[in-house]
């Protein structure tokens, strides 16, 4: 047994890190909170250049061909400097959905683009109810005449402003079971997709509205078996959970880095604040938090590699804890920093609110209790 | 990353599986709740104790020379894991197991070493730990027990409290002060105190469950040899803290082996009762704090894995190790009062009623537990030993 990170992740660590202090500072973050795109084409085209955009992907398709363990160190760091743009939107929800559910010819079409940063792509799953079973897959794709024709509205898709495919999660069935479900590779510039940027709370996640109102695409826009990709969906999706697990605790970590700094020099009372016990027992319990969040996130990440049966119960544990642990973390850090804290020049509030955008990404620490409760037959 | 165990491992895990199936006390009836063994019980424990002995599954980690195994912590690991999947009752040593012996080890002289460590893995010896005293607590190096050099003998005044097995103990871990004249951390020497002397008087304390599970241990001129003092003159604290940190480590997974057990009881508990007519386990509510309890324990493992591989790997442990006793006092705690919680009305029965649910075990474990945060450094000293030793904040 060897539950820790080898030299080549601790050195893929180390690369990361470097390269995310130069290039997504505080200040290149702010800027690109202020646009619409997120991201810049210069960054983008570095992150294609570290090989990163490929990372989990096969190496016939121009990827790494490297697991979840490999991409949770990653992620941390990434995290870490609440990296803004959509690295998770293309690599983590469309492009993961194609490498699993897509034909051939669609991976090869979109993988080795997305890989080299010529392509971006997202996930349209949930929908104004804001429900994460399958009856919460209203938006239709109605078979005609060989092709497929979508209706409906999609709510809270990352970055479908900036994606050129968007894997849509569509009922080609009648019903609101989980049969029935398809995953439909929708190209942006399709007729009838209509894509709106919201105004969000963390603006370093953009979120949007997709409407399809009788957008037509060809049959083999179709990934997988029709009415049969609930549990690849799934699967995508609790990848996916892992990788956001993984980002959330680098950013806990950060703010853990950032209090204690400031604990040692902010002086009140004659004395740095982290010598009163009132702030060191708060630091203590952020370090518990964080600690624990990594061992049931690299848990999780090991297990999805593994393809364990535990899988789905290892991903559910840890973004339960994960979704509490930097929340706590990250309003912590905010009540130890005192008023500078509350300001907008200071990072905290980047952090804080990463926090409470992924707390909502594929459900809130409540809802995957109740997942933990079933998969352990309660 | 690597979860999986090699070969050699997957035969000692296989041993011991079928080992513990065939050798499980038939009188032993696990209740689930409590992790510390009762009065009642220290003679069953203790031929258990030396039956695990026997069979060679007791110190695995120790040296071979005294006693122990000579494996590593892998096959500790496994063997805590496999008696928790067995349920299988603690060991009645478990201070002289978990403190003592590493300790004696660690700091021991050749003789020390050959003649104490072997008599702890066998039970023949019971240890108690003598550090806390009546007005040293949290501030353990401002204790007061004095122990004046005389010939060849150290003389020992002084008093102990809240010393657990000290009523049946046959050897003690004494911090004793031995040099007022110097700050305080630096006149305290480590002694390994005979209880039968002279001038060494238990007394039961009652506690909050109404047992006398702890003790008052008083010293009047009590006569130790100075081949008993454990690590050198006056280098008692730097000694102590080893007992300490192993204290952490190898209790640690003993603690999270008896944490399952209590929560697959827990969980047997919830099966069984009911709340307004509805099955304790089907109340939206209660899933919530039982799945929670299900992630804390599972997270305990796991954060103790990433410990261990430190270890494994020859390196010190990080951050990670220093939480587990903080995080393991929380989820107990919490699971305790999560067992009153199901049981409702009924946790206010206790041993004697036949309307007591499973003989009142949880009513006692649940009064138990509130130590948990004070006994082994109180969640307040474990905050400040993190804060300035993991995270590097100023001392006061």
């Amino acid at each position: 047994m060897d539950f820790g990170f080898s030299q080549e992740q601790e050195l893929l660590r180390s690369t990361a890190r470097k390269f995310l202090e130069n290039e997504c500072t505080s200040g290149f973050v702010r800027a690109r909170m202020e646009e619409p795109a997120g991201v810049t084409d210069e960054f983008w085209a570095k992150l294609a250049e570290q090989g990163w955009l490929g990372l989990i992907y096969p190496e016939e398709y121009d990827g790494t061909g490297l697991g979840f363990v490999d991409l949770t160190v990653l992620m941390e760091e990434m995290g870490r400097v609440v990296m803004p743009g959509p690295f998770f939107s293309t690599v983590l929800l469309g492009g993961l959905a194609i490498r699993e559910a897509g034909s051939p010819t669609q991976r090869k079409e979109w993988l080795t683009r997305i890989a080299a940063g010529q392509a971006k792509a997202t996930l349209a799953w949930t929908e104004p109810s804001a429900r994460w079973d399958a009856a919460g897959v209203t938006c239709t794709a109605r078979d005609d005449k060989g092709r497929f024709v979508l209706n409906g509205t999609k709510l809270f898709v990352p970055d479908a402003h900036l994606a050129d495919a968007i894997v849509v999660v569509a009922r080609t069935g009648e019903g609101k079971a989980e049969d029935g479900v398809s995953l439909i590779l929708v190209p942006k510039a399709t007729r009838g997709v209509q894509v709106k940027l919201l105004p969000t709370m963390d603006q370093t996640r953009k979120l949007c509205e997709v409407t399809f109102q009788d957008a037509a695409v060809p049959a083999d826009a179709l990934m997988g078996v029709k009415g049969k990709a609930w549990p690849t969906l799934a699967r995508v999706v609790e990848r996916a959970t892992v990788a956001l697990c993984a980002e959330m605790c680098g950013g806990a970590q950060r703010v853990l880095d950032m209090t204690t700094d400031y604990a040692k020099i902010r002086i009140a009372f004659g004395k740095p604040i982290g010598t009163y016990q009132g702030v060191k027992h708060k630091a203590a319990d952020m370090l518990v938090d964080v600690e624990n969040a990594k061992s049931l996130t690299y848990y999780a990440a090991w297990a999805v590699d593994e393809n364990s049966p535990e899988a789905p119960l290892a991903a559910s544990m840890a973004k339960a804890y994960v979704t509490d642990a930097y929340r706590k973390v990250a309003g912590a850090g905010i009540q130890l920093h005192g008023g500078i804290g509350f300001t907008w020049e200071h990072d905290l509030h980047l952090y804080f609110k990463r926090a409470k955008s992924s707390e909502f990404t594929f459900g809130d620490a409540t809802y995957h209790r109740e997942r933990v409760a079933q998969l352990i037959n309660l | 990353m690597d979860l999986s165990l090699t070969p050699d491992q997957e035969t000692f895990r296989a041993t011991v599986r079928s080992w513990l199936k065939t050798n499980m006390p038939r009188e032993w009836k696990p209740t689930g709740s409590s992790e510390i063994p009762r009065a009642g019980q220290y003679d069953f424990l203790r031929r258990w104790q030396r039956t695990l002995f026997d069979a060679g599954y007791i110190g695995l980690t120790w040296p071979k020379e005294y006693g122990g195994g000579g494996l590593t912590f892998m096959e500790e690991l496994i063997l805590q894991q496999e008696m928790a999947l067995a349920k299988a009752p603690p060991i009645l040593n478990v201070l002289g197991v978990g403190m003592g012996g590493p300790t004696i080890i660690a700091w021991g002289n050749e003789e020390q070493k050959k003649r104490y460590p072997p008599k702890i893995l066998s039970c023949e010896e019971i240890w108690c730990q003598g550090y806390s005293e009546p007005n040293s607590g949290s501030d353990l190096a401002s204790l007061q027990t004095r122990a004046v050099k005389d010939g060849e003998h150290w003389v020992v005044n002084g008093q102990k409290v809240w010393t657990s097995f000290a009523h049946v103990a046959d050897y003690m871990m004494l911090l004793a002060r031995t040099d007022p004249s110097v700050p305080k951390h630096k006149g305290i020497t480590y002694f390994l105190l005979d209880m039968k002397l002279p001038g060494v008087t238990v007394k039961p304390l009652r506690q909050i469950t109404g047992e006398a599970e702890f003790n008052e241990v008083f010293f009047d001129n009590v006569r130790v040899h100075e081949s008993q003092v454990l690590g050198g003159v006056n280098n008692g604290w730097a000694v102590g803290l080893t007992t300490l940190m192993y204290e952490r480590l190898t209790l640690g997974f003993g603690l999270q082996m008896r944490l399952r057990i209590a929560l697959e009881g827990l969980l047997e508990l919830a099966k069984g009762m009911e709340k307004s007519g509805r099955v304790v386990t089907k109340e939206p509510v209660m899933r919530q704090k039982l799945a929670q309890l299900w992630i804390d324990t599972e997270c305990l493992k796991y954060t103790g894995a990433r410990a261990i591989t430190k270890l494994l790997r020859g390196e010190m442990p990080g951050p990670e190790a220093s939480t587990g006793k903080m995080a393991w006092v929380d989820t107990h705690q919490r699971l305790q009062e999560i067992a009153m919680e199901i049981e409702g009305p009924y946790s206010q029965l206790v041993k004697g009623s036949d309307w007591a649910v499973e003989g009142g075990v949880w009513a006692h474990s649940f009064l138990r537990s509130r130590a948990n945060s004070i006994e082994g450094g109180t969640t307040e000293i474990q905050k400040n030993i993190i804060a300035e030793r993991v995270l590097g904040l100023p001392k006061d």
